[in-house]
């Protein structure tokens, strides 16, 4: 259910997010979705990736702030109104949601990435309400 | 017009003799009244008897911020409380702020030296002069207050904050003078350029001072304004502003030397430096009793002319002020320190001690960015946390120093490349220029 998501600090200056990528290219890190939060100065780039540990090592040894944390990764059904329920189940239970994005991985449904305010608590009522999860794995099969 | 000829106007052996039978006498007076100036001068292996004139000045032991910052707020009164009248003080680097005490008789003698400065502007009492300072623990408001009450002027205590009602003031009760930091008065040219009031108003002389500026700010104030624009200098620990001022000649600053004891030594050597030389402004004060100061070391770089002016003072002047030995900023009239910025960083938990400070002129307005550095500590996936953490620092620096600081959130690697002062500091104003 939780996948680890690698966070990075980027100044809004030109070519930093160019050079993150190219640091983890070089380094054959294989992302599989990216999501950028900007503020007027600057952005957090949010990124699932493979082997995300080694590609936070190889940012920090580049003098990058990087970070992992844990996001739920759930796959929404493709029919209308599916993603609401799921929100509306974290809504419901009083848990906040810090930022949702899509996650670019082929297959049936649409995957997502949630930060909730309580993570574990958010997980086990997704698995309740039998919401289909990603695991790490499944991201490292792809 | 010379407010005090007799003063003003002495022969240098005269100014020489009176300095001399004033420091003996103060130097006697903080021996016996002063236990930390007593132990300072037993440390230093000398007696008030040592001391016969201005020629043994060098004897004697400096005194420091780290002297005020031991014995503060009133471990260098040299009276009883009960003497003492009022209290100002300005920024320390860290710890306590600068103090300064004063007896009724400072004041008035703080008030002659201001209304020496505002006749020297041209100042008398048929103006009305604003006042742009703030009034408060800085000396700026309540020193130039007294000096132009007691040279006889119609003082408007306008204070700082409201441009607009210092405007509508300035054409109402046709001010003919204003006291205030240099570039607050091209501020409120500008306002009086954009809303067409520049030919409604009645200024016809500026006193500035509280931080350094130039002649291109003087040109532009006289050009813009119509005025004459003047010179005032002076530190919180002395007494305030009015320890010199320029004439009509703008050759220097005429330091008060029958209150004020000026030299310049060498900030690295601290040897004291013949008449001339560049240096250190180092100041004692002769006659003031509340706390009297002995070789206090302004920090500011510069040096004295003896010579006659034009203008027919012979008090020494103070010449283009080059710098600071120390890292002390001045921010739109306000005393701030990098340590300051440091300490109140640290307050912030997981702030690192690694920013920098970018003080800036943008039009008239002096502007401070403290660029603060996202390690991981403090580093988190959300942009709220990090919009809180900035915010946090804001309210931070704003207790500590007094300014509204833009805080920019930078990567760990920027800061590394630098020039300026100090490595934590880059200032993009040219004030000594």
């Amino acid at each position: 259910m939780f996948i680890k998501q690698l966070s990075v600090f980027l100044e809004n200056k030109e070519g930093r997010l160019d050079e993150v990528l190219k640091i983890l290219s070089s380094g054959g890190i294989d992302i599989l979705s990216v999501s950028l939060a900007d503020t007027s100065e600057y952005g957090v780039l949010r990124m699932i990736a493979k082997e995300p540990d080694r590609a936070r090592t190889l940012l920090k040894d580049a003098g990058f702030t990087a970070r992992i944390d844990e996001v739920i990764a759930v796959v929404v059904p493709d029919a209308v109104g599916s993603l609401q329920k799921v929100i509306y189940k974290l809504h419901e239970a009083d848990i906040n949601i810090s930022y949702i994005y899509g996650l670019s991985i082929d297959g049936k449904g649409a995957p997502i990435a949630i930060r909730a305010s309580e993570p574990e608590r958010a997980a086990e009522i997704l698995k309740r309400e039998n919401v289909k999860t990603l695991t790490t794995e499944d991201l490292d099969n792809l | 017009m010379i407010w005090n000829e007799a003063k003003e106007c002495m022969s240098r052996d005269e100014i020489e003799s009176l300095q001399s039978a004033r420091l003996v006498k103060v130097v006697n007076k903080v021996y016996h009244n002063v236990e930390y100036y007593r132990k300072k001068m037993q440390a230093a292996g000398v007696e008030p008897g040592d001391i016969r004139g201005v020629e043994d000045i060098d004897k004697l032991p400096f005194t420091t911020y780290e002297d005020l910052n031991a014995t503060y707020p009133f471990g260098l009164a040299a009276v009883p409380r009960s003497e003492l009248v009022r209290v100002h003080a300005s920024s320390g680097t860290t710890g306590k702020p600068k103090i300064g005490v004063y007896t009724r008789r400072d004041i008035d003698i703080w008030a002659e030296c201001v209304a020496r400065c505002l006749s020297m502007a041209g100042i008398t009492r048929d103006d009305i002069i604003q006042i742009g300072y703030g009034y408060g623990l800085f000396t700026g408001g309540l020193g130039a207050h007294y000096g132009a009450e007691y040279l006889g002027a119609l003082v408007i205590p306008m204070s700082t904050g409201n441009t607009k009602k210092l405007i509508d003031m300035m054409i109402d009760c046709e001010a003919t003078a204003i006291a205030c930091t240099p570039s607050y008065l091209l501020h409120v040219a500008e306002d009086l350029e954009r809303d067409g009031l520049i030919n409604k108003i009645k200024l016809k002389t500026a006193i500035c001072g509280a931080e350094p500026w130039t002649d291109e700010m003087r040109d532009q104030m006289e050009s813009r304004l119509h005025i004459k624009a003047y010179d005032i200098y002076g530190l919180t620990e002395i007494c305030g502003p009015g320890v010199a001022c320029d004439c009509e000649y703008h050759k220097g600053l005429h330091i008060w030397e029958d209150n004020f004891l000026p030299e310049i030594i060498d900030p690295a050597t601290l040897q004291h430096l013949p008449h001339g030389s560049s240096g250190e402004l180092v100041i004692t004060n002769l006659t003031k009793e509340g706390m009297p100061l002995i070789r206090y070391r302004t920090k500011d770089l510069t040096s004295l002319k003896y010579d006659k002016c034009d203008c027919g003072r012979t008090m020494a002047r103070i010449q283009r002020f080059v710098g600071r030995s120390d890292d002390m900023l001045i921010i739109r009239g306000v005393n701030v320190f990098p340590s300051q910025v440091e300490a109140a960083l640290l307050t912030v938990e997981g702030t690192t001690p690694h920013y920098m400070m970018i003080v800036d002129r943008i039009g008239n307005d002096d502007t401070l960015e403290v660029q603060v550095e996202v390690a991981e500590n403090i580093f988190t996936d959300e942009v709220k946390s990090l919009e809180k953490l900035s915010l946090e620092v804001h309210n931070r620096l704003k207790t500590a120093i007094g300014l509204n600081a833009k805080v920019k959130l930078v990567e760990p690697n920027g800061l590394e490349h630098f020039d300026g002062k100090s490595k934590h500091v880059i200032d993009r104003r040219k004030l000594y220029a």
